[in-house]
């Protein structure tokens, strides 16, 4: 099993790739177009910004490449709300997989701290990357914009409103949590991610 | 909704967790690798590993401590202690702390907060805040006040808490991380009418520090203090509240935790 991390100016990418290591898999973190392409994963993760990340994908060529993915791709936090159409951080246009527009979360009451920063759960959840899962599980995020729910959500999380904690549409998969620090149920997503068919 | 967290703080010096512990479980009872894993596993939200050594050869040996801990915990952790300037944020993150917590350093100098904001993002920049009532009356009469302290809580500054909890605030602080000197050690409680006051003009999420002696202390502190993460130390290493009763135990008195 070859699975490549996509190797650019985010955060994060590191824990991701321990977290692959602790899986008994040994993942190549690259910017190489070719051993993106021939890989059998694809990791698109991160932690950052929308405009400067998206800026470095299109220098890169990275922007096509992701986007014309055959096998499974997972896109996690930042690398989930590049993969959507456009984000209302800094104005981006991203990468249209997903056809849907990210927003900023907007705090109703004073306990609506924005980022969200903790465990919350993922309900309804409806995909193979979920699969083993009974209840409501809890999951760690970290993040400021969000996606609405739309026809590819897999799971909700209730953030001042439901919205999407997950999203899936042929091969893509993504979810705006972070699998990586998320304990057991982050080890299982990943696992369950890895063992597609 | 959002789970109230429960963090566990590990001090290390020279590689080794100090303190001690009484888990006879553990095949190295100092080793923070296992520690922090035994915690993971228990169900502690986030962990907290704080250097306390001194020496240029200690904080070598913590950074190769923190690049183990990345490799093998697979929940959030932050790292502090000695943490002075950018090219040690930078240092710890690329070793894989999620988080850096800084102290006298930001009130030597608080334009350090912008800066890790800047670069890092906020959700990195946890700004702990060591501080000691003081004066003649009793918390929330007039006369007292909350004084920041450095050093470790050595030397004391002309900050008031309040004030320096909202600058930080504003400068990008992803958290504040509250000790209140007066309840650190007692075991009496945390100081949640302080901790109120923080959470409720705060737009930042505030870990309360110092006090923990019970369940009943952690129930009171996410409650009345509106506290949005709470942690200790030798209550978890010595085996006087085990995680998971504790947990139980909140969400039995109607706390949201992650069970």
């Amino acid at each position: 099993m070859n699975v490549a991390i996509v190797k650019y100016n985010a955060g994060n990418i590191g824990s991701v790739e321990n977290a692959v290591r602790r899986m008994g898999i040994e993942p190549v973190v690259t910017d190489d177009v070719a051993t993106i392409q021939s890989a059998d994963r694809v990791i698109f993760p991160g932690q950052g910004e929308a405009h400067s990340t998206m800026a470095y994908l299109k220098a890169h060529r990275l922007d096509e490449v992701i986007v014309g993915l055959k096998q499974p791709v997972l896109g996690i936090c930042i690398g989930m709300q590049l993969l959507c159409r456009h984000s209302e951080e800094q104005d981006t246009e991203c990468l249209g997989v997903f056809d849907v527009e990210v927003k900023r979360f907007q705090p109703q009451r004073h306990e609506d701290k924005v980022p969200q920063m903790g465990w919350n759960t993922i309900e309804g959840t409806k995909s193979a990357l979920f699969k083993g899962f009974e209840e409501p599980e809890f999951v760690y995020f970290i993040h400021s914009f969000y996606v609405p729910t739309c026809d590819w959500t897999i799971a909700t999380t209730d953030y001042i409103q439901p919205y999407s904690s997950a999203l899936h549409k042929d091969n893509f998969y993504a979810t705006q949590f972070h699998p990586e620090k998320s304990g057991k149920v982050g080890e299982r997503i990943l696992k369950n991610f890895i063992e597609l068919t | 909704m959002l789970a109230k967290r429960i963090i566990p703080c590990l001090d290390i010096k020279d590689g080794q967790t100090v303190k001690g512990t009484n888990f006879v479980n553990l095949r190295q009872a100092g080793d923070p690798i296992e520690l922090g894993k035994l915690y993971s596993e228990q169900g502690a939200d986030e962990l907290v590993y704080l250097d306390i050594t001194a020496s240029h050869e200690g904080r070598k040996t913590f950074t190769e401590l923190v690049k183990r801990i990345a490799r093998e915990i697979n929940i959030p952790f932050t790292v502090g202690g000695g943490i002075n300037e950018l090219s040690d944020v930078d240092r710890l993150l690329n070793a894989g702390a999620d988080k850096v917590s800084i102290n006298s350093a930001a009130l030597r100098r608080p334009e350090l907060v912008d800066e890790i904001a800047k670069h890092f993002g906020s959700q990195v920049c946890v700004v702990a805040i060591d501080a000691k009532m003081e004066g003649e009356m009793s918390e929330g009469q007039r006369g007292s006040e909350w004084i920041c302290y450095i050093n470790g809580g050595r030397v004391p500054t002309e900050r008031k808490l309040f004030a320096w909890a909202k600058e930080v605030n504003e400068r990008g602080a992803g958290e504040i991380l509250f000790t209140s000197m007066n309840h650190d050690g007692v075991k009496r409680g945390f100081a949640d009418a302080a901790l109120r006051r923080l959470t409720d003009t705060l737009t930042i999420p505030v870990i309360a520090s110092g006090g923990a002696g019970t369940k009943e202390h952690f129930r009171d502190t996410f409650q009345n203090g509106h506290s949005d993460a709470a942690l200790a130390a030798s209550v978890f290493h010595f085996g006087e509240i085990p995680i998971p009763e504790l947990k139980q135990y909140l969400r039995n008195e109607g706390v949201n935790v992650r069970l």
